[in-house]
């Protein structure tokens, strides 16, 4: 065999259908006899719906069908679950409001989906569509988090007073005040993490049809774990046994959260499918994408940090206001509290941390994960709080960094987590080096002789990843297992083809995948097939997301080759004449260890499915195995970010300089497949720090609803980057790897912030940081 | 989109004479802007007048004094058009600033000016140059042009035909981005025509705008210091999420300094 | 109101029957079923939609089909050679890794493409300044500026 396939840049093998036009996203599927559906939304933020008039619509040219949320309700489809039951510092559960999939009798933000148009094409929907006429009473709306429970704010839901979902926390707040009461400083912030609208480049598309023959469903759908999309569907919504459902999410334009969820119109298409008897598709145009997405983060917070007079951190209290939205969205209510406040210790000894989260429903769209999901939100607060600390106690950031990080593992912290380990130091000292820190104070001059403002930020993160311990998440609240699966099958002539669990869209499973199975049977990577993303195929998966899949669905491949190896073993003893003990397995060859007889994998294979010659008393014929998965615990992949701005202080723009990005993954299976993750999260943080924000307006309607208003980064935006990486395996899964999909958008956001309030010389400045934002922190600096 | 009735004449006057048949018919130029509109159901004509077939519409010509363009000239060209960078530099930046490669490929400086969308870039340049708009039923000033939101001198079923820019002594523009749009937050055209001084700002207010104070500042003399103290009122100007009427008011003078900064080099 | 369409693409002859707010790319994906061109937005920032008519970069959400009317029309389905081989931009893509979920990725190559034949030295500046027409969620554009970079010179080492 040649050079290692764990660790090489191998070129992609999705590559060639993805250039050649040849892909094949939900939309890309036209069925005999489809159906366009066209989904009337509301244009109100809160109202009551008076009566809905379908006559107009349903006498248009080519309409099949229009559907409200009477039909629905007769039909007695479900509504949306939400799969985290979180319990309030009271041990109450939290509220879960009915989330109709046409509304019923109110609508509670601008999207809320009312009815659905069905017609030949979708220029004839769209038609009609604008011909059913609602009658609607508008109410008023709340849409800052900051006013929901404020008194008088608009009610959304009978079941959620004060608009509260939850008020929940963590940590031991006695401890945490004894600490403040003790500090030789302490640091405090008051800041948004701005609201965020995922635009995954291909719009969220469904496509669902029906089998008289057999009574079953096929929904075609963009999703990032079409197991679980069928699991929500069938058990919770429409009521259907699994096997009577097929969902398939084959090639997906990108997720970074928003294609988990189960969504309303998932489900409309596909009952409609069957009303119909004719399949129905509906894809989102960027419109509809912007307001009924599920957005991301959006929380408010006051954070403090207490420090002894050396800098020794000894306590962080952190009081939050998360934004769920209208409806909890089906991961909606674990983000703001279990991904969120147990990575509030950081890469840091702080002995006490306290947080207290209160979750508010509000007139705008669901809120759930996007890349990182909780994650960036608490990074944003410990390293804002961290560089904010070092600036008032004269220390430099780098030095109050090293002087707090973690270096005894595991580490147990305040919050729940138990690190299995990690070097920060490392990672800090290598990003430094990288980054030429010590040449930055050039720099600056150089920037100061143009009339430019420079600065220098850090963000060492953390995150929690290969999500997770099923056991442990069921305590928390989960309502599902979160291990993978997978299965290798080896074919006649020794080609396997895998399938897992796991999603791909975008992150290039059918490569990485394939490397690993390719590394550890020894057979070159074109004879390995990675298939993913068909739950008819598949024996089951929980999906892509939380930097989750080679740590958890890469595993339970591992755990399935494991199988194969053994049963390939026991057949090339019989083969071979000789004890199974004494077989060894490497590089494509069984071998009777010490000798010189071996049977290539192939030939083993070959008598798997030929059993000419086979223990048939032992073992049943064929070389096909599964295996599931459940990780001991989570990963924690961690680094070091330094970014340099430099920013024009006439009209405030601000221009990233140097990025320099050096993370701990663990194990690397592809390294140029890491990097590009690394540089594509990087542009969502700096999105997050500096061009991003949803707004909406106080009667709830979504101000950026479009790309000529909601900035994402375009390239003459953002930097070249340079990235490295550290490894220390991770201790409890076979391949040491850790996960890296989320980490540039986690630790982005604070390294931006640092630097342009480093460079601007003031305290704290709102995301993002837009030219007009600078300059008015520029005029208000000025004047004081 | 809406349906609608298309309509591909051979030539000028008999758009002209479609496009004024109905009250609810629009011209498609390149498209870039009423596509758009079109899409999103914004914009919902009975009809439209392609003017796609019509050679003659579009091309470049210049001679000592001026810089003839054709109505349906696209972006690219005039930023490509050797000639045109010969003759007025700033106009053939402006053009290749004009919303991206692909949109400069297929709009057009008739379908531009016709729109007069307040933030496009076009507007300020015909106002500084002092252009003359010639269309189907005669010619516009440049000054009396512009007349609003999207509104011009324009009649129903006039149709520009070309555009002719004097060719001044020194000029350039500038462009502050909207970061999400491309559009412009604010736009200064500056131009030196040897017997005075125009200055020019599109994305501020209503439609494009001289600006009279700078004008006045830069005829006396020609340089970046003339105008980078001059303050522009706030009041009247164009406020959105992007950008308040203030910070608008600050860009135009950072804007018209580097104008007058680059007309200079 | 039906009207009759005609043009070249990807070399072929083609022509339907189409309503006249029918858009190219629609005409492109549903008429011909080429695919590979998508559908981003609706406001012509993505540029997942990039063709080339009559040799140039256009965006085919922002037009009609009718505005195609007698063009050479090319999409991603024609850029290969006929034996399958990658035309050097789209080699350059999968060789520096400038694609990830692969759905902005035809636009990307489309306008690549038509912009290395008229700039083939350009800086990593332009190449970025030659991209505001097209948007990408996953690779942060470190890896296309490389690719469409790499592209570029052996687009012009193949002439």
């Amino acid at each position: 065999m040649g050079a290692p396939l764990i660790g090489a840049r191998i070129q992609r093998k999705e590559d060639y259908r993805f250039l050649t036009g040849a892909g094949q996203y939900t939309d890309d599927v036209t069925l005999p006899h489809q159906t366009h559906a066209a989904f009337v939304r509301s244009p109100h933020g809160h109202a009551k719906i008076k009566s809905i008039n379908t006559s107009k619509a349903k006498a248009a040219p080519g309409v099949l069908a229009v559907f409200t949320g009477e039909d629905i309700a007769a039909a007695k489809l479900g509504g949306l679950p939400c799969g985290w039951l979180i319990t309030d510092v009271n041990g109450q559960p939290m509220k879960e409001p009915p989330h109709p999939v046409l509304a019923q009798g109110k609508v509670r933000y601008v999207g809320d989906h009312v009815a659905v148009v069905i017609a030949e094409t979708l220029d004839q929907a769209q038609d009609a569509a604008e011909l059913v006429q609602v009658d609607y009473e508008t109410l008023p709306a709340v849409a800052d988090c900051r006013l929901a429970r404020a008194k008088g704010a608009p009610q959304l839901h009978e079941i959620a007073p004060n608009n509260t979902c939850y008020v929940w926390a963590l940590g031991d707040k006695a401890a945490v005040d004894a600490a403040f009461a003790k500090a030789a400083h302490v640091t405090k912030l008051d800041f948004i993490n701005n609201r965020l609208i995922p635009n995954a480049i291909e719009p969220r598309a469904a496509n669902g049809s029906y089998s008289r023959a057999d009574d079953s469903y096929t929904l075609y759908v963009a999703s990032q774990n079409p197991h679980v999309e069928r699991l929500l569907m069938t058990a919770f919504v429409m009521g259907l046994p699994e096997h009577k459902v097929r969902v398939v999410s084959g090639d997906v334009g990108g997720g970074f959260g928003s294609k988990i969820y189960l969504y309303a119109e998932d489900v409309v298409v596909t009952w409609a499918a069957k009303q119909l008897n004719r399949p129905v598709k509906w894809t989102a145009d960027r419109s509809e994408s912007y307001v009924s997405d599920a957005h991301g983060r959006d929380h408010h917070t006051i954070a403090e940090l207490a420090l002894d007079k050396d800098g020794k951190f000894l306590a962080m209290r952190v009081k939050t206001t998360a934004n769920v939205g209208a409806y909890l969205s089906t991961f909606a209510s674990c983000i703001p509290t279990i991904l969120y406040a147990t990575l509030l210790s950081g890469q840091y000894t702080t002995p006490a941390i306290h947080c207290e989260v209160t979750a508010v429903f509000t007139n705008t769209a669901p809120v759930d994960a996007y890349r990182g999901a909780g994650r960036p939100e608490a990074t944003y607060v410990v390293e804002r709080l961290v560089e904010t600390a070092a600036r008032e106690m004269k220390i430099d950031p780098a030095e109050l960094r090293r002087k707090n990080f973690i270096r005894s593992f595991p580490y147990q912290t305040p919050v729940a987590l138990q690190y299995d380990i990690g070097n920060y130091d490392a990672t800090m000292a290598a990003a430094q080096k990288l980054g030429d820190v010590a040449g930055y104070a050039a720099r600056k001059k150089a920037s100061e002789a143009k009339g430019k403002l420079r600065g220098i930020g850090y963000a060492a993160y953390i995150e929690a990843c290969g999500i997770a311990p099923s056991a442990v998440a069921g305590s928390l609240g989960a309502r599902a297992g979160l291990f993978e699966a997978g299965e290798v099958r080896v074919h006649p002539t020794g080609s396997v083809t895998v399938f897992t669990g796991s999603h791909s869209h975008g992150q290039g499973h059918e490569t990485t995948f394939a490397q690993v199975v390719a590394d550890r049977l020894g057979m070159p990577i074109e004879n390995v097939d990675i298939v993913h993303g068909d739950t008819s195929k598949i024996l089951f998966g929980m999906g892509t997301y939380g930097s989750r899949s080679i740590a958890v669905g890469g595993t339970a491949i591992v755990k399935a080759l494991d199988k194969i190896i053994a049963k390939g073993k026991k057949i090339a003893a019989h083969l071979l004449e000789a004890a199974e003990g004494d077989i060894e397995y490497a590089n494509g060859v069984f071998k009777v260890a010490g000798t010189d007889k071996q049977k290539l994998f192939g030939e083993v294979a070959f008598a798997a499915y030929v059993p000419h010659n086979y223990p048939h008393d032992k073992l049943e014929p064929g070389l096909n195995e599964n295996a599931f998965y459940d990780p001991a615990n989570f990963t924690f992949p961690a680094g070091t970010y330094i970014c340099e701005v430099e920013i024009d202080p006439e009209t405030g723009t601000t221009k990233v300089e140097r990025w320099t990005a050096v993370d701990d993954f663990g194990k690397i299976i592809n390294p140029m497949i890491v990097e590009g993750q690394v540089h594509g999260g990087l542009v969502q943080g700096i999105g997050q720090a500096l061009t991003e924000g949803a707004k909406y307006d106080s009667t709830g309607q979504l101000v950026t609803g479009s790309f000529m208003d909601y900035c994402i980064p375009r390239a003459d935006d953002v930097p070249m980057f340079q990235v490295d990486t550290r490894e220390t395996l991770c201790t409890h899964n076979p391949l040491g790897v850790k996960g890296c999909g989320e980490a540039g958008a986690i630790g982005a956001p604070p390294a931006l912030i640092n630097a342009i309030t480093d460079a601007l010389g003031i305290k704290d400045i709102a995301m993002p940081a837009t030219s007009q934002t600078v300059w008015r922190a520029l005029q208000q600096k000025k004047a004081a | 989109m809406h349906a609608f009735n298309y309509h591909r004449p051979a030539n000028v006057n008999d758009a002209a004479a479609l496009a004024a048949k109905s009250a609810d018919a629009k011209i498609l130029a390149g498209g870039q802007s009423l596509v758009q509109a079109m899409k999103l159901r914004l914009a919902a004509p009975t009809d439209i007048v392609d003017l796609g077939m019509i050679k003659d519409l579009a091309g470049i010509k210049v001679d000592a004094k001026s810089v003839i363009i054709g109505a349906m000239t696209r972006h690219a060209e005039v930023a490509g058009s050797a000639e045109v960078k010969k003759a007025i530099p700033g106009l053939a930046a402006l053009a290749g600033m004009i919303g991206d490669r692909q949109v400069r490929n297929m709009g057009t400086l008739g379908g531009a000016l016709a729109n007069s969308d307040p933030a496009a870039d076009y507007p300020a340049a015909v106002l500084a140059l002092n252009a003359t708009i010639t269309t189907t039923k005669g010619t516009h000033a440049a000054d009396k042009f512009f007349k609003g939101l999207y509104e011009t001198a324009l009649k129903p079923g006039e149709i520009i035909t070309s555009v002719s820019f004097p060719i001044p002594k020194r000029a350039a523009y500038t462009k502050f981005k909207n970061p999400a749009s491309r559009f412009a937050i604010v736009g200064v055209f500056v131009a030196d025509m040897g017997n005075g001084v125009r200055v020019a700002v599109t994305g501020a207010g209503p439609c494009a705008l001289r600006l009279a104070e700078m004008e006045k500042a830069l005829g006396a003399k020609f340089a970046p210091e003339s105008v980078a103290n001059l303050k522009v009122k706030a009041d009247g100007l164009n406020s959105d999420l992007h950008a308040s009427a203030e910070y608008r008011a600050h860009l135009i003078t950072v804007m018209a300094k580097r104008a007058v900064e680059a007309a200079m080099k | 109101m039906a009207v009759k369409v005609s043009m070249k693409v990807n070399g072929k002859a083609v022509s339907g029957e189409v309503e006249a707010r029918t858009l190219l790319v629609n005409f492109i994906r549903e008429h011909l079923r080429l695919t590979g061109t998508h559908i981003g937005c609706d406001t012509a920032q993505y540029g997942a939609c990039t063709v080339h008519m009559n040799g140039k970069a256009v965006k085919a959400c922002s037009m009609l089909a009718m505005q195609a009317e007698g063009a050479d029309v090319l999409t991603i389905e024609g850029l290969a050679k006929p034996d399958g081989t990658l035309h050097p931009m789209q080699a350059a893509f999968k060789e520096h890794h400038g694609l990830q979920c692969g759905f902005c990725t035809p636009g990307m190559v489309m306008n690549a493409v038509d912009f290395s034949k008229r700039h083939p030295n350009a800086s990593e500046q332009e190449v970025r300044e030659s991209l505001e027409g097209n948007l990408c969620r996953c690779t942060g554009y470190h890896n296309i500026v490389k690719s469409i970079m790499a592209g570029s010179r052996a687009m012009a080492a193949t002439k």
